[in-house]
């Protein structure tokens, strides 16, 4: 299936906020973040697509900037070989709002389960009715998401100095 | 019962228990069987026949309850730095500590941009023998067991404290 016919696909069935971007190396899918578990349940179930694999999750941090975040997609299906790149970009949050918020998917794929801790661990993305949100990488007690454009590490950790002193 | 050969060369060595001592616990310094990072595979390179740490009765135990040093082989996170203490901690003394790497050291590569390196296991644990390197070769860990013999060599074990104390006062 080409990727011309994903998007026609998906166009028909959830309207036209779903836009696609052909320019890069890779074509991707940008959707709105609120469908993005419905999407991702569709794609999953769809007989014409069968994307079974999950392969990725990255998160980029747009900065203070221009104040957005965004969620990349691999998807995968292994039975029919083709693969596609969803996009989802949403309002950062600053300091004093509460983290911004994504559904999860991990219901659909066991994979995303660890791969959204992560996302969460390092760039502080709330993933809605995900099982488990805990960090993954760092310890529990650790402060801010370091992974963040505007992040700067803690002074002290149980006593000891975090950066580096002469 | 054989009757034993008169060869003239005797079979009394004259020695101090201090130095006795000494030479015994250097020959068997046993390290806690751990490593953190890429440096714990040189580590083991050293371990393994083509260097035989074993020669030198360097082996390493499973506990901390049965070791006499502990080498810190690799990166030291701030997540793992609460578990070298306490492991730390769990060694009987005397105890030694090789800072391998310079992850170790003082943070390696991680010294400005690394928010979850400690830098430098000596900011936790003391530390006796620094290795240098990125990792470093198997030579220079047994290059750093062979200097911390010599330490153990000038030690004085059965000294008592007070003395040492006197002693450390007076210039040698």
């Amino acid at each position: 299936m080409t990727f011309e016919e994903i998007k026609n696909i998906l166009v028909a069935g959830f309207g036209e906020m779903i836009s696609a971007d052909e320019k890069g190396l890779q074509p991707s899918i940008t959707v709105p973040s609120g469908s993005i578990a419905e999407i991702c349940q569709f794609l999953f179930e769809d007989e014409r697509f069968y994307f079974d694999y999950l392969a990725c999750i990255t998160a980029i941090d747009n900065g203070p900037g221009l104040a957005t975040m965004e969620l990349i997609y691999n998807l995968n299906s292994i039975p029919y070989g083709h693969e596609l790149m969803l996009k989802i970009i949403f309002p950062r949050n600053t300091e004093d709002q509460p983290l911004p918020s994504v559904s999860t998917v991990s219901h659909i794929w066991r994979t995303a389960d660890w791969h959204e801790r992560e996302t969460f661990d390092l760039f502080g993305i709330h993933f809605e009715n995900h099982p488990d949100l805990r960090r993954i990488l760092l310890p529990e007690d650790w402060e801010g998401h370091p992974l963040r454009k505007d992040y700067s590490a803690q002074e002290k950790y149980h006593g000891i100095n975090v950066r580096y002193e002469n | 019962m054989s009757e034993r050969i008169k060869t003239g060369d005797g079979g009394i060595i004259l020695t101090n228990a201090e130095d006795l001592m000494n030479w015994a616990r250097l020959s068997s310094l046993w390290p806690m069987g751990f490593g953190l990072a890429c440096c714990a595979i040189e580590m083991m390179a050293a371990y393994a026949s083509h260097y035989d740490l074993e020669r030198f009765g360097i082996l390493p135990r499973p506990s901390p309850r049965q070791s006499d040093v502990m080498i810190v082989a690799g990166t030291v996170t701030f997540k793992m730095a609460d578990r070298i203490r306490r492991l730390y901690e769990q060694m009987p003394e005397p105890r030694y500590v090789i800072s391998m790497g310079s992850c170790s050291n003082c943070g390696g590569p991680y010294w400005e941009h690394g928010y979850h390196v400690v830098k430098g296991v000596d900011k936790i644990i003391p530390v006796d023998i620094y290795v240098p390197g990125c990792p470093p070769r198997p030579e220079a860990l047994i290059g750093g067991f062979m200097k911390l013999q010599e330490k153990i060599r000038g030690e004085h074990p059965l000294a008592p404290e007070l003395f040492l104390e006197m002693q450390e006062g007076v210039p040698a």
